[in-house]
């Protein structure tokens, strides 16, 4: 490959960081300009090469690798195959969205702006790694920007929910680390692509690979979130700023599941085989308590936080449901969830700004003051409870009908039918919460309250559309997950 | 044989300290101390550089080596003096006329670090050892104040206990080898069977006592009660210069010794490995527990300089683990020292640079200089964050690099701890880091710094991202020291 896309899809963001936190005298307008040029330029390529992505092969493609520190037999090793291609495409949408959706940001834009695209650069990097370093040293550069932007930019306990998000964080990623390391040392290789063909023939020592599968386990499972290691999300989440919120439920989450699928399954498949009951136990008990939990909250933003841990459940059962359309349902759920709660959060965001208030209990008639913002929340609630037509409807189907046809993990039927319940109560909470929002008698205190603007409208119809379109037309995603999901079903010897 | 031309780099040290100190009485403007004292400083590394890579030779009957491992360790040192000397050039003036030899002891402490890296023999380690503590025992008191004064007297009776076990030790091992050459001991040591050495219970003991009056020097606890205090009271740019260069130095004799001496049979290695697993798994848990409630940052970066040399005993740890031709765990330590090195320098650099204007060393009054200092404020970041060990900093590799040392041999356990750690101290590590950018600035009064201080502050950050970027090229010189033994 001549032309290195991919770094350029990485680096682009931080070198707009760069230009926008060094060079003095810049006035807001032209930081933002500047930030939706650095990311939009991503968002363009990375479309770029989904287009001339080839389906029919199942391998990693638009791959540089260098090396880069040979003592450790460490590569600059980048490349994407079906199972994070549409993850890229993800973060750089969202990437580009949260700009706009931070365009009225007046504190201190120039670092709130450099931080999110330090950001974004870290989760690019994350997902197109292929080497476990690479892809460590952008998990753990993810940390300090989420940190300064929850804690300056946010609301309300925001300096403990930020501290508390960093040690969540960098304890599952210390475990992740001791995982890395002991990867390292059975194999003598840091090559993920290397790891995974070889398989258990690289390993050279008695190390039960049960521990460091768990061990890397770990570190993704406090990332998706799993339950019981879920509790920083809602925190996180409620006192982040708006498009943080964005990022962070719709592309830093997707961080664990990937990690899942391309470290965990890829490199351990008896282990999964092995594991897989009792990981989709839990992924069953997420679902649930998620999705009860939720139906409690009464703050707009907590109780979006909280479904997302239940729609992650969803993720967890596909992947660990190990079967080829499974785990292709669990990647389009991450997608779709990312575009999704993207979007949730995004008008939830815009309520609160228009109307000044997030508690359900004080907010009620908004459709009057604000009907297209009721709209697009409405047609947002909807892809979230799995309405046809929209792509929680095809992520969770493939989903449910994968796992339910798997024959990995004896009695999964039953596991099934009760994630699906999870639906039921979905349904509940996101009615019930449109309902408190914006139905019921027109209140006096909002009357001043304003609808989306023209660069509001703009970004969310940007969202329902990909929401629409991947609901319609599944297989244009599904195509391509499927070149990456071919060989882990191969490795899992299905 | 005398191959004094192997001994250039020192000799133009202690010549440049000679220098420093008669210029003083004839110079009136005091700034010339400092520009003599870098150019020396320069040259000495110059030929350091010079003789990189001529193979191992011995000098003086093997009391001295001159071979990668010492000449790595010696830039480092010139390294460390460099900064320090830039990062004083304001901080001197509250030395009134004491410039000189305030200089001239910088340089001096630098020379015996240097001679400590290369000398293969009992007693001229410990002569090195003392030349090095004199002068920082000097050094720390230059403040004259009751804090400085205190630390300073506390430093010199601490050490001089230490010294003192030193000593014993050694007398102890040389009473049961019958020789003081390191390579010598080793070949008696053996020469002995596993029961000679049971039997004779006084080699351990001598040993244990040598871990004891080195750990002095490296802070390792249970040797570490001098740290906070000494810290806190010490004039900052020596403050920095002990908690690296010291440090750097008792490291770089101990694995001599160990390594050299006691290195075989491995069950002996074995056994002092352990002895720096444990003593690794409790520096680092106390240092960063009690690091969390303090106050000061000067006494706060003390307690976690104990941690990091927690993290430093793994290393030596897996050099007592291997067999003796492996290198991981000497190199991986060498590099985590150079990292270590610069990271704390341009953290200690941020903070004189901040308490010149403030007059505190107190966290909160760091608040708002996000605000009042951009530029210190995201160095200092910077250099917090890489002690934490995160991405895309110097620290991040140097632990991924010694722990990945320590896993291949068994230590899995001790990583573990470590990791954990890690995130203990980004509680308060970060704490610093949110005072900066998220409290109010007390004044809105800019912070301003002097070309020297801003100088030395690029040049380790600059380092510090060059080490947690691309490592490849330090990790390789790291490489060749670490098998480079002249014994």
């Amino acid at each position: 490959m001549d032309f290195n896309y991919l770094t350029i899809i990485i680096f682009l963001p931080v070198v707009g960081a760069i230009l926008i936190a060094f060079i003095p005298g810049l006035s807001e307008r032209l930081i933002k300009r500047l930030a939706a040029i650095f990311t939009f330029v991503p968002l363009a390529l990375s479309i770029y090469l989904f287009a001339i992505f080839d389906r029919s092969a199942g391998a990693i493609q638009f791959e540089e690798k260098f090396s880069w520190i040979p003592a450790i037999n460490a590569h600059y090793h980048l490349g994407v195959d079906g199972l994070s291609l549409p993850l890229v495409i993800l973060m750089t949408f969202l990437g580009f969205l949260v700009v706009l959706i931070s365009w009225k940001i007046d504190l201190r834009p120039r670092e709130y702006f450099a931080w999110l695209l330090l950001l974004e650069t870290s989760i690019l990097g994350v997902f197109c790694s292929l080497d476990l370093l690479l892809f460590f040293l952008f998990w753990e550069i993810e940390v300090i920007p989420m940190y300064f932007l929850i804690s300056i930019w946010g609301t309300g306990r925001k300096e403990y929910s930020a501290i508390k998000y960093v040690v969540y964080t960098l304890f599952g990623s210390a475990m992740m680390l001791a995982g890395i390391l002991s990867l390292y040392f059975v194999t003598g290789s840091l090559s993920m692509v290397d790891i995974a063909q070889g398989g258990l023939a690289m390993v050279q020592s008695i190390m039960p690979v049960t521990a460091i599968f768990f061990l890397l386990l770990i570190g993704f499972a406090v990332k998706l979130p799993v339950f019981p290691l879920h509790t920083w999300l809602p925190d996180a989440h409620t006192d982040a700023p708006t498009a943080v919120s964005v990022v962070l439920a719709g592309a830093l989450l997707k961080m664990g599941g990937y990690g899942m699928i391309r470290l965990c399954v890829s490199i351990f498949p008896q282990v999964a085989q092995q594991y897989a009951p009792l990981l989709v136990a839990f992924a069953v008990v997420s679902v649930l308590y998620g999705a009860a939990v939720t139906l409690r909250q009464t703050d707009l933003k907590r109780l979006i936080a909280y479904s997302s841990i239940s729609h992650m459940g969803y993720v967890l059962l596909g992947i660990f449901a190990l079967g080829q359309v499974s785990l292709t349902g669990a990647t389009l759920q991450m997608f779709s969830h990312g575009i999704i709660t993207g979007l949730l959060f995004a008008m939830a965001g815009l309520v609160m700004h228009n109307a000044g208030e997030r508690n359900l209990s004080k907010l009620g008639g908004l459709v009057r003051q604000m009907p297209i913002i009721a709209v697009i929340f409405s047609i947002a609630g909807l892809g979230a409870l799995g309405l046809p037509t929209t792509s929680g409807f095809a992520a969770e189907f493939l989903v449910f009908v994968g796992s339910f046809s798997s024959t990995v993990v004896a009695g999964i039927q039953v596991y099934t039918i009760l994630g699906v319940l999870g639906i039921v109560i979905t349904a509940g909470y996101i009615l019930w919460m449109l309902q408190r929002v914006f139905y019921g008698p027109a209140l006096k205190q909002f009357d001043k309250a304003k609808d989306a603007d023209i660069l509001e409208r703009g970004y969310i119809f940007a969202f329902v559309a990909v929401i629409m379109l991947v609901g319609i037309y599944p297989a244009i995603l599904t195509d391509v997950i499927k070149a990456g999901i071919m060989p882990i079903i191969g490795l899992l010897g299905g | 044989m005398l191959n004094f031309e192997l001994l250039i780099p020192e000799l133009t040290l202690a010549g440049v300290a000679i220098i420093v100190i008669l210029l003083d009485l004839v110079v009136t403007r005091k700034g010339w101390l400092a520009v003599v004292s870098l150019a020396g400083v320069v040259a000495a590394a110059g030929f350091a550089i010079a003789m990189w890579g001529g193979g191992s030779q011995a000098l003086f009957n093997n009391m001295l080596a001159v071979d990668n491992f010492a000449l790595f360790f010696k830039l480092l040192f010139l390294a460390i003096a460099a900064l320090v000397i830039l990062a004083s050039t304001d901080y001197v003036s509250k030395f009134a006329r004491f410039q000189g030899e305030y200089h001239a002891l910088v340089l001096l402490s630098a020379l015996g670090m240097m001679l400590m890296a290369a000398t293969a023999e009992l007693i001229s380690i410990y002569i090195a050892l003392e030349l090095t503590s004199i002068s920082l025992y000097v050094l720390v008191g230059f403040l004259k104040d009751p804090k400085s004064t205190e630390a300073s007297l506390k430093y010199l009776l601490l050490g001089a206990v230490a010294s003192a076990v030193l000593l014993f030790g050694m007398a102890l091992v040389f009473g049961f080898t019958g020789k003081t050459q390191l390579g010598e001991i080793a070949q008696a040591i053996q020469g002995m069977s596993l029961a000679g050495v049971l039997d004779s219970p006084g080699l351990i003991l001598g040993m244990v006592l040598m871990v004891a009056g080195f750990g002095f020097k490296i802070a390792a606890i249970p040797f570490h009660m001098w740290v906070p205090d000494v810290y806190e009271g010490a004039p900052t740019p020596i403050t920095a210069y002990l908690s690296v260069a010291s440090k750097a130095a008792g490291f770089a004799i101990i694995l001599r010794v160990f390594y050299s001496a006691f290195g075989l049979p491995s069950w002996l290695s074995l056994d002092w490995g352990l002895v720096f697993a444990v003593l690794a798994a409790i520096g680092m848990t106390l240092g960063n527990v009690i690091a969390i409630p303090q106050t000061n940052i000067k006494r706060m970066l003390g307690y976690s300089s104990i941690a990091q040399a927690g993290y430093l005993m793994v290393g030596l740890a897996v050099v007592g683990f291997s067999s003796a031709a492996e290198v991981v765990g000497r190199s991986s330590l060498l590099f985590f020292l150079a990292s270590y090195a610069l990271t704390n320098l341009g953290a200690f650099t941020a903070i004189i640079a901040i308490s010149n204007k403030v007059d505190s060393d107190l966290i909160e009054d760091y608040s708002g200089m996000g605000k009042r200092a951009p530029l210190l404020a995201l160095a200092l970041t910077l250099c917090l964050i890489s002690l934490i060990g995160m991405p895309p900093a110097a620290g991040f590799m140097a632990k991924f690099y010694i722990f990945s040392g320590a896993v291949q041999h068994d230590l899995l356990w001790l990583v573990i701890i470590a990791v954990i750690n890690s995130v203990i101290s980004a509680y308060y590590y970060l704490r610093v880091v949110r005072v900066m950018w998220l409290g109010k600035p007390a004044s809105e009064e800019k912070v301003l710094s002097s070309g020297a201080l801003r100088l030395a502050l690029s040049l380790s950050c600059l380092g510090v991202l060059l080490l947690g970027i691309i490592p490849g090229y330090i990790m390789k010189l790291a490489e060749m020291a670490a098998k480079m033994f002249a014994f």
